[in-house]
């Protein structure tokens, strides 16, 4: 394909295939922020499918990045079951009171029917939208909750390590019905449109649990969940350590790993070499104090410890960039991007 | 006490609750409970905590360990019990945020130390800065998960300035964690990076205030 100009799709899917395309393929992950772009209140700007293609292709068009985000806010998953969503000013929302009140009612939960729910309608909306405008020249990333992390709204954080250590029945039980959920979720968006599935799974990042407990529970859970999705999927631990488990990720069937910046890039990106596509690790917190020159060196410096090769997709390390984020930042970082991220990277030093 | 101690980071670790009580029971038969929690629980907590600080410890490691020995000290030191350390005057929130895991660690972490403090759950801004006023708070402690409500401390803080009040703020969570001047710029006292951290907190506030 040599050095000619791509379209975010070719650029991206170059890049997974460990190849280097024209450029460093940009993920601007924006959910809240295009609430923003239309002057909306967060709350109203989710109220519809039509604000949310409508900021996405915005957002597109303003910072050039590579991807669609057909993501809303997480509570999203578990308002489909009856959870509330609470609504804040310069932030995602929260999920209200958990839903599994008392763990026994695990053994009689049902999944909801995924057309039967209006939230989860609204997505397939933007996804179909979006679709129909940027065809296959730029990529759509729907999301889902993993069935192994969806449980932490469902339950309460504290309430669910209980059950995953001291529970392994109701456990066992939960994560079949949300495999269930899931598998129908993603699908769903496939068919709406969307390109490749973003697999949030928080918990499975040895930040959370120990990866000996990881091996029995949320690798079994992903392996089988991943093979049900009829698409492509990458697994995004949201800001958690994931290096330690790099190959077990990879033998989940996902193609990409969302990297944090509490780890050395260069060290991620040789551990997933030739296995998975890295994708990270802009710091989302100190982002919203950088200025554009900051942002330049920090777009500089992941590209040369990860750009080398393909196999890497420059994004936050989160999987959402902050609303306090100034706009002059992230265009910093889309100008950065196309002065430094084209390939071949001769400016990078030789080791 | 190293061997004991090792012990019980093992049990803990695993989140074996009945191991981690035969380390503890075969303790008491000669030596007082204080002195079990300062001398064995407490450094295995702080064990755990530097682990969590250097990636090497989960979070659900951090939390089971911190519950089973907040259990196994309540059975030590009875909630209210002579030797319980109700100084300074503590109470723990969130600040309209719903992620309760690190508040929830935090507070079993203290009174698995010995601690008395008061959680005051998830509040808001002006909710927390009249409680702590009525109740004459003297360190507030304060767990975040999200962006927006690390944001909010700052306002806690003004709140509390504006009353004249003289209060400790202690912060901790993932924001902290990801931008490590944010907690100064928020006006908070100090910030630690471990729930076990704010042992050592508390007792260098205890100190400096019992030296004025």
């Amino acid at each position: 394909m040599g050095n000619r100009h791509m379209t975010s799709l070719e650029r991206v899917l170059t890049t997974l295939g460990h190849r280097e395309p024209d450029h460093i393929p940009l993920f601007l992950f924006f959910t809240l922020y295009g609430a923003k772009e239309l002057g909306l209140s967060i709350k109203d700007y989710f109220s519809r499918g039509e604000h949310v293609a409508q900021g996405q292709l915005k957002l597109l068009e303003k910072y050039g990045h590579d991807c669609i985000y057909n993501f809303y806010h997480a509570p999203l998953e578990v308002q489909a079951w009856g959870a509330e969503v609470i609504y804040c000013e310069g932030g995602p929302p929260n999920s209200g009171v958990p839903i599994i009140q008392n763990i026994q009612d695990i053994e009689t939960l049902e999944a909801p029917a995924i057309k039967a729910c209006s939230c989860l309608e609204k997505v397939l909306t933007s996804a179909r939208l979006l679709k129909e405008t940027v065809q296959d020249r730029v990529p759509i990333i729907g999301v889902v909750m993993s069935p192994f992390s969806l449980p932490v709204m469902q339950l309460g954080f504290d309430r669910y390590i209980e059950l995953i250590y001291e529970f392994p029945q109701l456990f066992q039980r939960l994560m079949e019905i949300n495999t269930r959920f899931c598998v129908d979720w993603a699908n769903a968006q496939l068919e709406a449109g969307s390109t490749a599935i973003c697999y949030f799974d928080p918990v499975s990042s040895p930040t959370i649990i120990p990866r000996e407990l990881y091996l029995k529970t949320g690798f079994k859970v992903a392996t089988n969940t991943l093979s049900q999705i009829n698409g492509p999927t990458a697994t995004h631990l949201a800001s958690g350590r994931g290096l330690s488990i790099v190959d077990d990720l990879a033998k989940t069937g996902t193609a990409i790993m969302g990297s944090s910046s509490l780890e050395d890039l260069s060290q991620v990106k040789a551990a997933c070499k030739g296995k998975l596509t890295v994708m990270g690790n802009l710091n989302g917190i100190e982002m919203c104090g950088w200025t554009p020159e900051q942002a330049e060196n920090e777009v500089k410096k992941a590209i040369a410890a990860a750009g080398p090769g393909g196999g890497f997709l420059l994004s936050d390390n989160h999987g959402e960039i902050p609303f306090q984020v100034p706009e002059e930042v992230l265009l910093a970082i889309s100008r950065a991007v196309r002065r430094w991220g084209q390939y071949p990277l001769d400016w990078i030093s030789s080791p | 006490m190293e061997h004991e101690i090792s012990l019980l980071v093992e049990s803990l670790l695993v989140a074996d609750r009945l191991a981690a009580e035969i380390v503890v029971k075969e303790l008491t038969q000669n030596i007082s409970p204080i002195r079990i929690i300062e001398t064995v629980i407490v450094p295995a907590l702080e064990r755990i905590g530097k682990g969590w600080e250097e990636g090497l410890v989960a979070l659900s490691q951090v939390y089971m360990g911190g519950r089973i020995c907040e259990k196994m000290v309540d059975g030590l030191l009875p909630p209210g019990a002579p030797d319980r350390k109700n100084q300074p005057c503590m109470a723990l929130c969130v600040l309209k945020d719903h992620h309760l895991l690190g508040k929830q660690i935090v507070y079993s972490l203290l009174r698995a130390a010995g601690f008395e403090l008061t959680d005051y759950g998830n509040i808001s801004v002006e909710g927390v800065v009249e409680r702590v006023k009525k109740d004459e708070i003297k360190v507030l402690l304060i767990s975040v998960l999200m962006l927006p409500s690390a944001l909010k401390i700052k306002e806690v803080r003004r709140g509390l300035d504006d009353m004249g009040l003289d209060v400790k703020i202690v912060v901790g969570g993932a924001p902290f964690k990801f931008d490590p001047q944010l907690s100064f710029a928020m006006g908070a006292d100090a910030m630690c990076t471990t729930a076990s951290g704010v042992v050592p907190v508390i007792e260098q506030i205890m100190e400096v205030s019992h030296g004025q």
